[in-house]
């Protein structure tokens, strides 16, 4: 990436200075244009206050779903990341559906959030949770929660298991087994 | 640790299972504790032979959401540290695992904020279990009586994070005021987000 970056300054650069030469600014543009098709894994974030998430925590659809609460700060949070990822991608087809609740504070969403997304290559889906009435909405989330994070929810319809702690991927697939059919 | 042991124990299907967590609840009385404040000295609530009660906060220097709460902190302690209420501070997370929280950066932060409170290091992370603090911010206020310092108020310093300007309701100092006028505090718990303590 850093060498990417570089590597578009210099054609900005030489772009510049020979600005007659139409093969140089072609290339820049081909390369913006990957960048934007390949790279941006974050362009669909959404961002919910809590009535908009919840229906997302109370589907009833016959598919398992494990919902995530964490944040680019935090450090468990990002530590136990990539076995979701792992879980999303081993459990696709058994009808396993990840959903990542970012809790990054909103003016961060473009300096740090969707950054890490790009720089991960996030593959299940990011929806960030922006609404400061928290006492209203932890609650609901799950009575028993105090509120820190990593925080994850499994459900499949009607049932469901609510986690305020870190998970291996091994204690993850434990949990989410019990759920398959 | 306890709190995810339990959570482990719990089979799997049960249904709002309600967490043990076995930490103070409003009501109780609070031990006294004896940790080292950022200028050296050890520092007790039965220090403060003239206070009515306390502002006890678990915070550090790495949390965003313990960040963003530090200037009302501050505020809290110099609206109601005359009034018998002063804040006291504590930092519970390993240092090991969070550098930034060490007893030199602690110093730092505190200076360069400018904390006109302790700001205590529970070293062995013995206190904040008593208490039930789960997070950084995590508030309890303590009303001292004859049979010790009384659980008046657990959870947040108000209903917005984001912007101290649009805060609705200010949960700790209603929890203060109100023991200060010697009335029943009126909402005893509240929910917030914050950093999971580091064990």
């Amino acid at each position: 990436m850093k060498f990417n970056i570089l590597f578009f300054t210099f054609l900005l650069i030489v772009g510049c200075k020979w600005h007659e030469n139409n093969a140089e600014t072609a290339l820049v543009e081909t390369w913006r244009t990957e960048f934007v098709v390949h790279e941006d894994f974050s362009k669909d974030l959404k961002v919910y206050d809590f009535k908009g998430l919840e229906p997302l925590l109370n589907k009833k659809d016959g598919k398992v779903h494990v919902v995530n609460f964490w944040a680019t700060w935090c450090v468990p949070c990002v530590k136990e990341l990539p076995y979701f990822e792992q879980l999303q991608k081993a459990y696709a087809h058994k009808n396993v559906e990840v959903l990542l609740v970012s809790l990054d504070f909103p003016h961060q969403y473009d300096t740090k959030l969707k950054p890490f997304i790009n720089e991960r290559k996030i593959q299940s889906q990011v929806v960030a949770l922006d609404d400061a009435d928290m006492n209203a909405w932890i609650p609901k989330v799950d009575a028993s929660w105090s509120g820190s994070i990593p925080a994850t929810i499994i459900y499949k319809d009607d049932e469901r298991q609510f986690f305020e702690q870190s998970f291996t991927f091994e204690e993850l697939e434990k949990q989410v087994k019990p759920f398959l059919n | 640790m306890p709190l995810v042991l339990v959570v482990l124990a719990i089979s799997a299907f049960t249904v709002n299972e309600t967490t043990d967590n076995p930490g103070y609840k409003v009501g109780d009385v609070a031990e006294d504790f004896s940790l080292k404040n950022i200028d050296g000295k050890m520092v007790s609530l039965s220090d403060y032979k003239e206070a009515k009660g306390f502002i006890v906060t678990f915070t550090c220097n790495t949390c965003p959401f313990a960040v963003a709460y530090e200037d009302r902190i501050i505020a809290l302690d110099k609206k109601y540290a005359s009034k018998g209420y002063p804040v006291i501070a504590i930092m519970p997370n390993n240092t090991d695992i969070k550098p930034g929280d060490n007893i030199d950066a602690m110093k730092a932060r505190a200076k360069e904020k400018g904390f006109t409170f302790p700001y205590l290091i529970d070293s062995e992370q013995t206190v904040f279990p008593k208490y039930g603090a789960t997070k950084t911010p995590h508030m309890f206020v303590l009303q001292k009586t004859e049979k010790g310092n009384v659980v008046k108020y657990i959870g947040a310093i108000d209903d917005n994070y984001k912007d101290a300007d649009a805060v609705n309701t200010k949960y700790v100092e209603a929890a203060v005021d109100a023991l200060l006028a010697g009335k029943e505090v009126e909402q005893k718990e509240t929910k917030a987000i914050g950093c999971s303590i580091k064990v």
